[in-house]
């Protein structure tokens, strides 16, 4: 697997890009990893990220779009806790690409 | 997600056949599985040096185990009958994903190996030694089939295709080269329960919100209960319905149903997955190790009936094969099946569509609708390949397509169906099936779902359809996903229950 030199950081991806070990996530990986997306962090993506790790570190796993959505609106407000609001800080898609900003493993299976 | 760059195909009126490129797909290489998954599974991780041997005798006991694998390696007269059938190869034009020529690549490989012409004069018979570049060529080219089988509905001698692909993955893995995509899900389900990966207390948290969500819409405490033992009903669904939009919505449908009904039901967080990618991979010992945690689950819990959700390969599996692999239904004789015949209620059909379990409530008149909230939709319905062609529903022939419609006919007021070549057992499939829907793959889930676009397309310009309903996970998944590359918006993609959740009317209690 491809080994990354950034963030003043040496650290693993898979194929596609997700971290390898989560213990070597950071902000500035983050960062990293957004820049490679395309997708400019906002103090609203910081919200989704931050939420993502909090979760996984209790449940480890991410969380279902639904309980993020809810989430989501109660830190910016209803009219931000939606899927379409979400797609629009993460195009690829909530679960996917912020899983990865956020160093987590890619969610797979009929999704 | 920077992924490889393609051209989109273009939507037209009907489905032409397209001119033929030549390897113009031969590019397509999904990932391989690492270590963790593939030993959790029981295969090889890397090309193994024994590859070319082990691959033959792999090919000769499964020739020896599937009679209909001999049967459709020989049976093959090159007619042509299948050619234009795939969607893949209508939507790539690459002449490898003619099914008959998909077939091929395994066929002329058995004709060297295992018939007497093939061993003594193999130029005059179209047969060839197994190179690592034929194993290449499987390797992208059977991960370039959903296992749809709309090509064995036109051939003359019946010809399975999806029976070939799965010969061919179980002969892959065999030799070190399984698929990431599928890998990974079969082990998370051996280690947790479900595709996902989701274990018992986050299905526990979500399925709490859930009730709080409902519960704020309609004012109604709709419950979700888990690993409840003595619940009358099991219902085994995707972990997708637990996870993704616009799974959920069918979720909270089959719940409200419940509800309405007053049924005694349970969701296990031990059988928390319907899927099953044992089929996909073409692994007896796979597929019967993921069904047996459902009937372990029965067991567990005590329960008298098993109800299967939304998903398409779940329902082939339980309406075809549970019965011998697990003895859900009719036909297990080892004590456990026993013991779970006596258990289950046998006024029910085992197991029991969640479309079945509808539409007998509403025939009944026990569920009670408002047709007009789902008025913003014009509705059509995408039949579901494993459901279409591999399964039944109902007491009648077809029940399988008429269930589903009347169902949707019940809660709403606009429903076209698309053109009649793409639907019923001629649907096309939606491009993820069988392992497929996973991102580097995207190229061929896009090009594969054209003829299904054409068809919504025509309905959507002619009839102003603007929701495709289906009752399928990875249908619901792909759709999302390829929607957009055509010009649609993913919220016209969804489940039957969800139209029936948006309609159905809850007495408060």
């Amino acid at each position: 697997m491809p080994m990354i030199e950034a963030a003043g950081k040496s650290f693993e991806v898979d194929e596609e890009g997700y971290l390898i070990n989560l213990s070597d996530w950071d902000e500035g990986i983050a960062a990293y990893l957004a820049n490679e997306e395309k997708v400019e962090l906002t103090p609203n993506h910081w919200e989704v990220i931050n939420f993502l790790r909090e979760y996984y570190s209790e449940y480890q796993i991410a969380p279902a779009i639904r309980v993020l959505t809810k989430a989501i609106s109660k830190k910016l407000g209803a009219d931000k806790g939606s899927n379409k609001y979400l797609y629009k800080l993460f195009p690829y898609g909530p679960a996917k690409q912020a899983c990865k900003i956020a160093g987590l493993p890619k969610p797979t299976g009929c999704i | 997600m920077a992924g490889p760059k393609f051209e989109v195909p273009k939507m037209s009126e009907y489905t032409d056949v397209p001119k033929i490129k030549e390897g113009a797909m031969a590019h397509v290489k999904s990932f391989p599985a690492a270590e963790a998954s593939q030993t959790s599974l029981g295969f090889p991780w890397k090309l193994t040096d024994d590859w070319h041997d082990r691959a033959i005798n792999r090919m000769g006991e499964l020739l020896v185990k599937y009679r209909g694998l001999r049967v459709f390696m020989d049976a093959c007269v090159h007619c042509g009958a299948c050619t234009d059938k795939c969607h893949y190869f209508l939507g790539t034009a690459d002449p490898k994903n003619m099914p008959v020529a998909r077939q091929d690549l395994m066929r002329k490989v058995y004709r060297r190996y295992f018939t007497l012409p093939g061993k003594l004069v193999p130029w005059l018979v179209g047969a060839e030694d197994l190179t690592k570049e034929t194993l290449d060529d499987w390797y992208s080219y059977y991960h370039q089939c959903s296992e749809c089988r709309r090509c064995s509905v036109y051939c003359p001698y019946g010809i399975d295709t999806a029976e070939i692909t799965m010969a061919g993955r179980e002969i892959l893995n065999t030799v070190g080269m399984g698929q990431k995509y599928t890998s990974e899900i079969i082990a998370k389900v051996f280690k947790i329960g479900n595709n996902l990966g989701l274990p018992g207390p986050a299905l526990e948290d979500t399925l709490l919100g859930l009730e709080e969500d409902i519960e704020a819409d309609t004012g109604v405490a709709v419950k979700m209960p888990l690993n409840v033992k003595g619940a009358e009903i099991l219902l085994v669904t995707p972990s997708a319905d637990f996870f993704s939009e616009p799974h959920v919505e069918s979720l909270i449908g089959y719940a409200k149903v419940f509800h309405a009904a007053g049924a005694s039901w349970t969701l296990s967080s031990y059988a928390s997955e319907a899927g099953n990618f044992g089929l996909f991979n073409g692994n007896y010992e796979t597929m019967r190790k993921v069904a047996m945690r459902i009937r372990d689950a029965a067991l567990e819990l005590g329960v008298k009936r098993i109800i299967v959700g939304e998903c398409g390969h779940a329902w082939r599996i339980a309406y075809a094969f549970w019965n011998t692999l697990t003895g859900i239904g009719y036909g297990g004789n080892d004590p456990f099946s026993i013991e779970l015949q006596k258990q289950l209620d046998p006024r029910f059909k085992q197991p029991s569509h969640i479309c079945e379990y509808t539409w007998d409530l509403i025939q009944r008149g026990v569920l009670k609708f408002d047709k007009s909230l789902n008025d913003d939709r014009v509705i059509t319905f995408h039949d579901s390949c494993n459901v279409a062609r591999g399964s039944r529903m109902g007491d009648e022939p077809g029940g399988q397509f008429t269930i589903p419609r009347n169902i949707i006919r019940a809660v709403a007021n606009n429903f076209y169906d698309m053109a009649p070549e793409t639907i019923g057992e001629a649907t096309f499939c939606c491009g993820g099936g069988a392992g497929i829907l996973t991102d580097d793959l995207i190229e061929v889930r896009v090009k594969g779902a054209l003829p299904r676009m054409n068809a919504y397309n025509a309905v959507a310009q002619e009839k102003g359809v603007n929701f495709m309903a289906l009752i399928c996970a990875i249908c619901k998944a792909q759709f999302t996903k390829v929607v957009p590359y055509y010009g649609f918006d993913m919220s016209q993609i969804g489940g039957v229950h969800q139209l029936v959740s948006t309609a159905i009317k809850l007495e408060q209690d």
